[in-house]
């Protein structure tokens, strides 16, 4: 027995102590959402590469009510990841100076959501073409 | 050399993590939507998934470069980021459970290299 008797903070669910930490911890676990996801395009990937039957395995698999709910929670974790990957931007680049002006944090995390957003509409156009026969 | 004089092989892993995590930023939901509600939601028409259409979407040069990008840089956002939350809860960060997080990225990378090189140019 230690006669010192020292204090040892408790960190058991450390995380749950404070908002700023639940938030942290939810940012953070949105990288398991965009494994998930990875994981699910490379299935698909490797199906379309063994032929015709097997992707459209992958197709009534996309259409499987639980991968339909799966998917949905992971479209919400990945519009999170995009919300909070630019709300926390300011603080993970380098200062951005525009002559001796800093640019403020909110124009920085502003400009971020607006190119989330264009790229968004980009890509919906984009597959919309691509459906039509482009490519 | 001293050993904390030895150059890191960070600064990799942590570009590979930002490349990805802005990547999955921009795209990633729009992706998503695309893939599993795109159709029944109507934005896109009936074949737009159609084996042909994919097909030809992973043959052609821009797309299978869109479609490696994707995957890889999105195991590699994944894996870093979780990797580095392994300490926040409580699990000790050893060389086994690096070799594990990080070689799921590099299997999916070299899957996903191996699936586009099989679907030809």
């Amino acid at each position: 027995m230690n006669a010192r008797r020292p204090y040892i903070r408790p960190m058991t669910r450390w995380y749950l102590r404070d908002p700023f930490f639940i938030e942290y911890m939810a940012h953070e676990g949105t990288a398991v959402f965009v494994w998930l996801f990875a994981l699910e395009l490379l299935a698909g990937l490797v199906c379309l590469a063994l032929g015709e039957a097997a992707w459209n395995g992958f197709l009534a698999w996309l259409g499987w009510l639980p991968a339909r709910l799966a998917n949905g929670l992971i479209l919400l974790m990945l519009l999170y990841h995009g919300i909070t990957w630019f709300l926390i931007l300011p603080r993970t680049i380098p200062p951005v100076r525009v002559g001796h002006a800093r640019v403020p944090g909110w124009v920085l995390s502003g400009a971020g959501m607006l190119a989330m957003v264009a790229a968004s509409a980009a890509l919906a156009v984009g597959a919309a073409w691509l459906a039509q026969g482009g490519l | 050399m001293k050993d904390s004089l030895k150059r890191s092989h960070e600064p990799v892993f942590w570009l590979l993590f930002g490349a990805g995590g802005m990547l999955a930023a921009l795209a990633g939901a729009m992706l998503v939507f695309l893939l599993a509600f795109g159709v029944p939601a109507g934005l896109l028409p009936a074949g737009a998934l159609s084996y042909a259409s994919m097909h030809a979407l992973a043959t052609h040069v821009l797309g299978k470069g869109a479609l490696f990008a994707v995957v890889a840089l999105f195991f590699w956002h994944a894996v870093h980021r979780i990797f580095h939350s392994l300490h926040d809860i409580g699990i000790h960060a050893t060389l086994r459970a690096r070799l594990l997080v990080y070689g799921s990225a590099a299997a999916g990378t070299l899957v996903a290299a191996w699936a586009l090189l099989a679907l030809g140019f």
